[in-house]
């Protein structure tokens, strides 16, 4: 029994560099690979290795200080070239530089039942999902209260996740058993009405029709079961839930990744399946041209991915690369003036708005100056919970704790923000406050 | 070539310079010329091309129809009562400019005079919410006002209601309705009265004089009503249709007689979603509802209540209250629920002031001034509901 839930309120940026319906991926070999952990809140990074250490896919690169059974493992095989660090050791990346096989197919005990937890942890699987509250990874010592798996991807340009399981369905079985032994509650796997997914029958099915963010598992648990204060839920999409399934089966973990090279930048926007955190010049190479004006290398979507430049590496969620006009090398005369419909809003003030079917190559750029919040309402079109965002927003920067739990901070995560950062005529960095706000908020109340 | 000059005196500016105190003015011209580079740090990648500087211009823009009319009723009005019969569109137009023009450079010097100094001050970027202010305080006052009397009561409001709290964005009264209300309060010998609203000498050899006689009176529909006429008339003593209200030729506040005019610039502000049409729409809805309540309760006592709800809408500043004042968004409710009440209240006040009041003739500068007050009272019922639904859900 699936059950359809319809949201209203949301945002499709129309852009340009779109996939090809029938994208088939091509393999593209990494030669190195690098792990942020930074792009796992919550995690406290310690190095197990050295530089120069040999590495198997699998073995563990770094793990949690703070919780020693959460590791992050090495997706190939080969020798530790670097670890670099920053500002007071900071550990920034963990570069590995693949060897002759550059195996991605991680060996681990199959796991016995009882233990599905401890093996996901130790597989490093457990890295890729999210917990709310704070936007973390799990901590292990919480149950939740459900789990939200995410069967597609909303964000612009986002390539289909139905295709990356296609004839999985032994494995998001498995994934999906395993999964409900670790919730006190139930398994909610969402896809979109026309999607090939088979969702296996011991998890909840929901059908989720409506415009960005409606992939978003906090948007789909917000429609759902909201999370109330205490609780605690789990977010993960569905190729991470195959992957435990597969662990589950067999033991093993592969850490290949199919991402979209996709934007407005990019000659033929295609499929390519490498290592998890792979180093992205090999992909780009020859589909981007640079040498007229200045662009910029986005791992992951437009609205929640990292700038990393062209010999950047891929970063979670390892989904996409898009490339888009920097734009700091253009002269505008009077660009807020302008009755161009090239110009991508979301306004009625601009002419774009009357071309539905029109796509966009939009740059970096603010289009703006930064303001206070002057006009109202602007965020509440495009998010599809019961949260009033500009209250919210304002008790974060006042750091106003009381104020935050009333008003649901429990229930969001910085990328539920992305498009009211998108929309907002006064160009204010939400997504940053609302992450600061989560930290400050989890360290006052540790 | 503009940009290459840009370029070159930029380094003027930058601190170390020699006119690095004009530096925000100089940034404010610059990003006005020219789209700023700067891209996304953090966050997303890709920005809405809408910002401040187009939400103000098309504010003004919506303001043009106003501004015009205002010209030829200004012109029109001088030219009956100084018994010009040559009645010629662009003479009328040439003394409502002249007229109209020595108060708009007036506001715009000495706020915008104002808002570069503050920025520079604060070493923040100049904003744009003058811009609009700017236009509406010329609109909204009696087209006799004294130029220095325009100058003390913006610069008042300027520093005290917006630069005070923290610039725009912070404001928590309309700083054009309070540079009117200090006008009003503050000098009212010259903002009410019959003889406020008629431009009556020639200006730069346009025009004539004005003589006053009872043919000639000069008062507004709204203060003949509230002085026990019968029917209101315009100033040459004819007798005001609805029709004849809502297009506006008659003695008023410069740029709010004429509905239509406010109507057409409702429009673009609506097509273009700028303005919420939750506000604008639940104005006129309190307006009718109270027009329509003093209207079925008559009474000799308050003349204004023999006015039919529609012509309490088309009369005097309440229309253009309700699209260009009670909507200014900093200092509207911000909630979606918030609104309707919001302006629900402005048009109920609004009438309530007008027809109860003997004293005010016009209500809604006052009412919209009073909402502003209570709009974040407003806001924070509709954030306590939401408060309590999540409290609700937790207790389950």
């Amino acid at each position: 029994m699936s059950k359809t839930i319809k949201i209203n309120r949301g945002l499709d940026l129309r852009l340009k560099g779109e996939l090809p319906a029938d994208a088939t991926a091509s393999p593209v070999k990494a030669s190195i690979v690098a792990i942020y952990p930074d792009d796992y809140p919550g995690f406290t990074p310690k190095p197990a290795v050295h530089e120069g250490d040999k590495v198997n896919c699998g073995d563990v690169l770094l793990f949690d200080k703070l919780t020693p059974g959460v590791k992050l493992v090495s997706p190939v095989s080969g020798i530790v070239k670097a670890i670099v660090r920053g500002e007071r050791r900071k550990i920034i990346r963990v570069e590995v530089e693949a060897d002759k096989d550059a195996t991605t197919l991680a060996k681990n005990a199959t796991p016995k039942t009882d233990a599905t937890a401890n093996a996901i942890m130790a597989s490093g699987l457990w890295c890729l999902m999210r917990q709310r509250p704070y936007d973390i990874i799990p901590s292990p010592d919480v149950t939740p209260v459900n789990i939200f798996v995410t069967g597609f991807d909303s964000a612009p340009l986002a390539p289909s996740l139905s295709s990356m399981v296609k004839g999985m369905d032994k494995e998001l079985e498995a994934g999906a058993q395993a999964l409900a032994k670790l919730t006190s509650g139930k398994v909610f796997v969402s896809t979109r009405p026309d999607s090939q997914i088979n969702v296996p029958a011991c998890a909840e099915h929901v059908i989720i029709e409506g415009a960005h963010p409606a992939g978003n598992p906090g948007v789909q648990a917000a429609n759902i079961q909201p999370v109330n204060k205490g609780e605690t839920i789990w977010t993960l999409d569905i190729v991470t839930m195959a992957r435990i399934g597969r662990l589950v089966l067999d033991g093993t973990v592969d850490w290949n990744t199919t991402v979209a090279l996709v934007g407005s930048e990019v000659k033929t926007p295609r499929l390519i399946t490498t290592a998890t955190g792979a180093c992205i010049t090999p992909i780009i190479k020859g589909d981007v041209d640079a040498s007229s004006h200045h662009i910029r290398v986005i791992s992951g979507n437009v609205l929640t991915g990292e700038n990393v430049g062209a010999d950047g590496f891929l970063r979670y969620p390892y989904r996409q690369v898009t490339v888009i006009p920097e734009g700091d090398d253009v002269d505008e005369f009077m660009g807020w003036a302008s009755m161009s419909p090239s110009k991508m809003s979301a306004s009625r003030s601009f002419l774009s708005s009357l071309l539905k079917g029109k796509r966009f190559a939009p740059d970096a750029r603010l289009n703006g100056g930064r303001r206070a919040m002057i006009m109202s309402e602007q965020y509440d079109k495009v998010m599809p919970m019961d949260i009033l965002p500009e209250y919210l927003i304002k008790a974060i920067l006042a750091r106003d704790i009381d104020q935050m739990e009333r008003l649901g901070i429990y229930e969001v995560a910085p990328e539920d923000f992305a498009l009211c950062e998108y929309v907002d005529p006064s160009k204010l960095e939400l997504q940053k406050i609302v992450r600061e706000g989560l930290d400050y908020l989890r360290k006052e109340l540790a | 070539m503009l940009r290459k000059y840009l370029d070159k005196i930029k380094p003027n500016f930058e601190p170390g310079g020699k006119l690095q105190s004009f530096r925000s003015v100089f940034d404010g011209f610059e990003t006005f010329l020219y789209t700023p580079k700067s891209t996304s740090a953090s966050g997303v990648h890709v920005h809405d091309s809408i910002d401040s500087k187009r939400v103000m211009i098309i504010v003004v823009a919506a303001l043009i129809p106003c501004l015009l009319f205002g010209m030829y009723n200004t012109g029109y009005q001088n030219f009956i009562g100084s018994g010009i019969t040559d009645l010629n569109f662009w003479s009328i137009m040439l003394y409502g400019f002249l007229a109209i023009l020595p108060k708009i450079i007036v506001t715009y010097v000495v706020g915008l005079g104002i808002e570069f100094v503050v920025a520079q001050w604060r070493g923040e970027e100049i904003q744009e919410g003058f811009l609009v202010t700017g236009i509406l305080v010329p609109l909204i006052c009696p087209v006799t006002t004294p130029l220095w009397m325009l100058a003390v009561a913006t610069a008042f409001s300027v520093i005290f209601v917006k630069e005070v709290f923290g610039g725009t964005g912070f404001n928590i009264f309309n700083v054009a309705l309070v540079t009117r209300a200090v006008l009003f309060f503050g000098y009212p010998a010259s903002m009410s009265g019959d003889r406020a609203f008629i431009s009556s000498e020639p200006i730069c050899g346009v025009g004539g004089t004005v003589t006053y006689s009872d043919a000639f009176t000069g008062a507004t529909p709204l203060g003949q009503i509230a002085n026990g006429a019968d029917a209101a008339t315009d100033a040459a003593g004819h007798i005001l249709s609805t029709w004849d209200a809502f297009l506006g030729l008659y003695p008023g506040s410069f740029g709010e007689t004429s509905t239509l005019c406010v109507l057409i610039g409702a429009a673009l502000l609506l097509i273009t979603g700028i303005a919420s049409w939750k506000i604008m729409a639940s104005v006129f809805a309190g307006g009718l509802f109270m027009g329509w309540i003093a209207y079925t309760f008559q009474s000799p006592l308050y003349p204004g209540s023999h006015m039919l709800p529609i012509d309490q809408l088309v009369y005097g500043g309440f229309a253009f209250a309700a699209v260009f004042m009670a909507t200014d968004p900093v200092t509207a409710a911000r909630t979606g629920l918030g609104k309707y009440i919001y302006g629900f209240l402005v048009g109920v006040v609004a009438i309530i002031i007008r027809v109860y009041n003997n004293g005010y003739p016009e209500g809604a500068m006052l009412a919209v001034l009073l909402m502003n007050a209570l709009a974040p009272l407003i806001d924070y019922c509709v954030v306590q509901a939401n408060i309590s639904r999540r409290m609700r859900r937790l207790r389950v």
